[in-house]
């Protein structure tokens, strides 16, 4: 057996995993705070996911319409949410957003700004007011950007093309990571006693997604074989806007911003569906004619907003709905189209990297010709629960923040909502950290045996004689997701899928990698794929678990909210066998002033009667 | 559908050579997709940098028919029914394995440059800027450091001067802090000393292969060696300093 002390080894008092949005900023906070912090992530620093945000971050600053403050914010956020989401999370959430916003641009951020030169804020969908502080369509570019820069300044370490394998734990605490370098493929021991994860979503579980290879549930999978909950996971925002040709973009983001500024949906017919498509609780403050929603892109603030801005889950139904009955774009979407709403000096100023990217990769003038768009899995409102002032999960030393953390959302996640979470959380998270590190006795250590099983367990891909090729399982993963854990679920495909889900798990056992661990993609897939399929069975237990349709979980066999469900979340751990068990468990009274003001009405908000 | 050939840089620090691949193509493709497809049917531990797949990232940056280009934004149909597509990873950069180069000379760089220094927040608590003030910062700011200017430049890459300049990606860096409203720091004289804006010879070729469109040159690099000037060349600067005794 190896001795692990000749393992290299880097101390860290906190080690992050993932360097997007909410990775950097928990680091920042962490070492502003005086903590040694390192920074690990998959690629290198920089090309995070936060770079592909394109609308915006949403904070209730008040710089283009007065009437938004943190109120509104929160109540946007719960009806978006469908009232599923942690209240308080939601709260600290509107609260913090814009000192977080604001204290970016000391870093170097330049939003593009209003005429008395305040950050503007741009419309999206369920924000009642326009509220994404903004650069052109590539904020998230200066999001990390920013956070990058900032980051190099405060004596963080980042560790990059650095993957985790799994967390090394010392009594149920945490005491450190296993890790290894994608370039050598050598394995690196981190002994920290408290460790934040960031690693965002599990989106490569499915076929048609904007997520790119990274996004294979890591956190999901080290947090959950560590003892930790996941929690309402079958949330799985499918994006409205993808594009769906040419094939080889199918799902690549097309950013709600295109109908923030005017854009409009369209089906075959020349008919705009979504006219069609107003949910009950929003069709009071939704325009009903054209003639109103065309006001209201003229600037007119008593019209209402167009139902092109409802939010992502009604959105993204609507859409498949029309290409099943026979509505569709030629290559089955819908037609997004700007062109006939503005002019195209205005299209190529505020969303200059949409028209690039259509220009590029499809060949298709937006400021003259329609996109087809259809839904591409984008985001996960479930994942690592945590509570929600320290962002600590139940293990002790561990900390979510981001996308693989969970609460904000609820049931659906409002555009806009994303980065501002990375901001918020991130920075809370390390705070969080610094506070269990200081009332922390001893130092966790990372036991041999433990670390030394786990380096068996991924060497055996490399070493065995046979085995199948990683890809082929990963492709019949997305299969079986598209198939049985789609945008619209039934129990008995959801049965049948996680049949299906069991069977992949043995085979990923299995697999065999190209024996040479230096940069191979093959071996990373081998790894990773670990962490995808835990993400993939929570997600689909979960899904069978919630029988009732809300947010972006949409059953075919329980249409419609119900009353009984909105009073438990899914909670998913593995059990002593190894096993996943999932309890549904009871969710606490909402405070009362939080619920007066989510349930306001938005004259009385306005008027600051609540 | 149809059947293309590539030839694909495989090797490691040690040395390599090109292998011949064929697959099928299917319209719409772009070289990533290619690469991808034959990881998957011929070589699966091919080692190439990705993310975003849409010119975001700035991470699939290699040389493609002899120029840098982001793999992920070269439609396959811009070539030659019959062309054969050689492709292997930036030659300024030391090779880590087949298309990745070992980039850390450019995170160096950027840990090299002060961060911004700016002036005070207002008393209502707010940065005020105008947005014809930052129109030209933002354009720096596109920058998705592909690193395929610095792959380009000859002073990098031909004249091996990594030593003394920093190169356009970072020549343009320097140029958003400069020019931002809100900066108070006095950025020309490590402009000059540090990062060496005197090697660039002007030739455009950044310019011409940044995806982002950035005038590399134009806006950033030529204004950045007109300050120096200015400062250190300009007769009448240079009594200013001698009486203000000032830098």
């Amino acid at each position: 057996m190896r001795d692990i002390n000749e393992l290299q080894t880097i101390e860290h008092d906190v080690l992050v995993v993932g360097a997007g949005g909410a990775g950097l900023r928990a680091a920042i906070e962490a070492s502003r705070l005086g903590l040694s912090t390192g920074v690990i992530m998959k690629s290198l620093l920089g090309k995070a996911h936060t770079v592909m945000a394109e609308g915006g971050m949403a904070a209730a600053l008040g710089n283009v319409d007065d009437r938004d403050n943190w109120k509104v914010h929160f109540r946007d956020t719960m009806r978006g949410g469908k009232f599923l989401n942690v209240w308080r999370m939601a709260e600290i959430h509107a609260k913090d957003a814009p000192e977080r916003v604001r204290e970016l641009e000391d870093w170097g951020a330049v939003f593009d700004r209003t005429r008395d030169g305040l950050i503007n804020q741009r419309n999206f969908g369920g924000h009642r007011f326009p509220r994404l502080a903004h650069v052109g369509d590539r904020t998230g570019l200066e999001l990390i950007r920013t956070l990058q820069d900032a980051g190099v300044h405060n004596g963080i370490d980042f560790h990059m093309e650095c993957i985790g394998v799994d967390l090394a734990l010392d009594g149920g605490r945490v005491a450190g990571m296993l890790a290894y370098w994608r370039d050598t493929g050598r394995f690196v021991l981190f002994k920290a006693p408290a460790v934040i994860f960031a690693t965002g979503g599990a989106g490569k579980a499915w076929r048609v997604t904007s997520n790119s290879w990274e996004y294979t549930g890591d956190g999901f999978g080290m947090a959950y074989r560590a003892g930790a909950e996941l929690m309402d996971m079958e949330f799985n925002q499918f994006h409205p806007t993808g594009m769906v040709w040419p094939p080889s973009v199918r799902g690549t983001l097309v950013t709600e911003g295109v109908r923030g500024e005017g854009g409009i949906l369209k089906n075959s017919e020349g008919v705009r569906f979504m006219f069609d498509n107003i949910p009950e609780r929003f069709a009071a403050e939704t325009a009903d004619s054209v003639e109103e929603a065309a006001r209201w892109l003229e600037g007119d603030r008593d019209a209402r907003r167009p139902p092109e801005l409802l939010t992502r889950d009604v959105v993204a139904r609507a859409i498949r709905k029309e290409v099943k009955e026979g509505r569709g774009s030629p290559h089955g979407g819908a037609f997004l189209d700007i062109a006939t709403q503005q002019p195209a000096d205005f299209i190529k100023r505020k969303l200059p990297s949409m028209y690039h990217q259509f220009k590029e990769l499809a060949e298709v003038d937006i400021t003259a010709e329609p996109m087809e768009v259809g839904p591409t899995l984008h985001y996960y409102m479930g994942g690592i629960r945590v509570d929600a002032i320290t962002q600590m999960t139940n293990v002790p030393g561990l900390f979510a923040a981001g996308e693989c953390g969970t609460g904000l959302h609820g049931a659906n996640r409002l555009g806009g909502n994303s980065l501002s979470d990375l901001i918020v959380f991130g920075a809370r998270a390390g705070q969080g950290a610094k506070q269990y590190l200081d009332s922390l006795s001893g130092t966790p250590q990372p036991q041999g045996d433990h670390v030394n099983d786990l380096i068996d367990e991924v060497v055996g891909f490399l070493n065995r004689e046979e085995g199948e090729n990683p890809y082929v399982v990963v492709d019949d993963l997305q299969v079986a997701m598209e198939e049985h854990v789609g945008i619209v679920r039934e129990g008995r495909e959801l049965e049948e899928g996680i049949e299906k889900l069991a069977g992949l798990v043995e085979r990923a056992k299995r697999v065999k990698a190209h024996p040479s661990s230096q940069y191979n993609p093959g071996w990373n897939t081998c790894i990773d794929l670990r962490n995808l399929l835990v993400s993939a069975e929570a997600t689909a237990r979960s899904a069978l678990s919630r029988q009732e349709s809300r947010g972006a979980h949409t059953r075919l066999d329980f249409e419609g909210e119900r009353e009984d469900q909105l009073k438990y979340n899914n909670v998913v751990v593995q059990a002593s066998d190894g096993s996943m068990d999932l309890r549904q468990e009871a969710r606490p009274e909402p405070p009362e002033e939080l619920a007066r003001i989510a349930h306001a009405s938005i004259e009385d908000l306005e008027a600051n009667r609540v | 559908m149809s059947e293309r050939h590539f030839r694909v840089w495989r090797g490691d620090s040690e040395g390599g050579e090109f292998v011949d691949y064929t697959i099928d193509v299917e319209p719409g493709m772009v070289v990533l997709d290619c690469i991808h497809r034959i990881q998957a049917q011929h070589a699966e531990d091919l080692a190439c940098r990705w993310n975003c797949k849409a010119g975001k990232c700035g991470s699939c940056s290699m040389e493609i028919n002899g120029k840098p280009k982001l793999s992920c934004m070269t439609r396959m149909n811009t070539f030659g029914p019959d062309e054969t597509i050689t492709i292997q990873p930036m030659k300024t950069f030391p090779v880590v394995r087949d298309l990745v180069s070992d980039v850390s000379f450019n995170y160096r760089q950027n840990a090299r440059i002060r961060p911004l220094k700016p002036r005070p927040r207002g008393k209502d608590g707010e940065h005020r800027m105008y947005q014809e003030d930052v129109d030209r910062v933002q354009e720096f700011r596109k920058c998705i450091e592909c690193f395929l200017c610095q792959d380009v430049c000859h002073v990098l890459r031909d004249q091996d001067a990594m030593e003394r300049f920093t190169g356009p990606r970072f020549m343009i860096r320097l140029a958003s802090l400069e020019m931002h409203p809100l900066d108070t720091d006095d950025r020309v004289p490590e402009i000059r000393d540090e990062f060496g804006s005197g090697l660039c010879n002007i030739t455009r070729c950044c310019t011409e292969v940044c995806p982002e469109h950035i005038g590399i040159t134009d806006n950033a690099i030529i204004p950045l060696k007109e300050r120096v000037v200015d400062r250190y060349y300009d007769p009448l600067m240079w009594l200013m300093r001698k009486i203000t005794g000032r830098k």
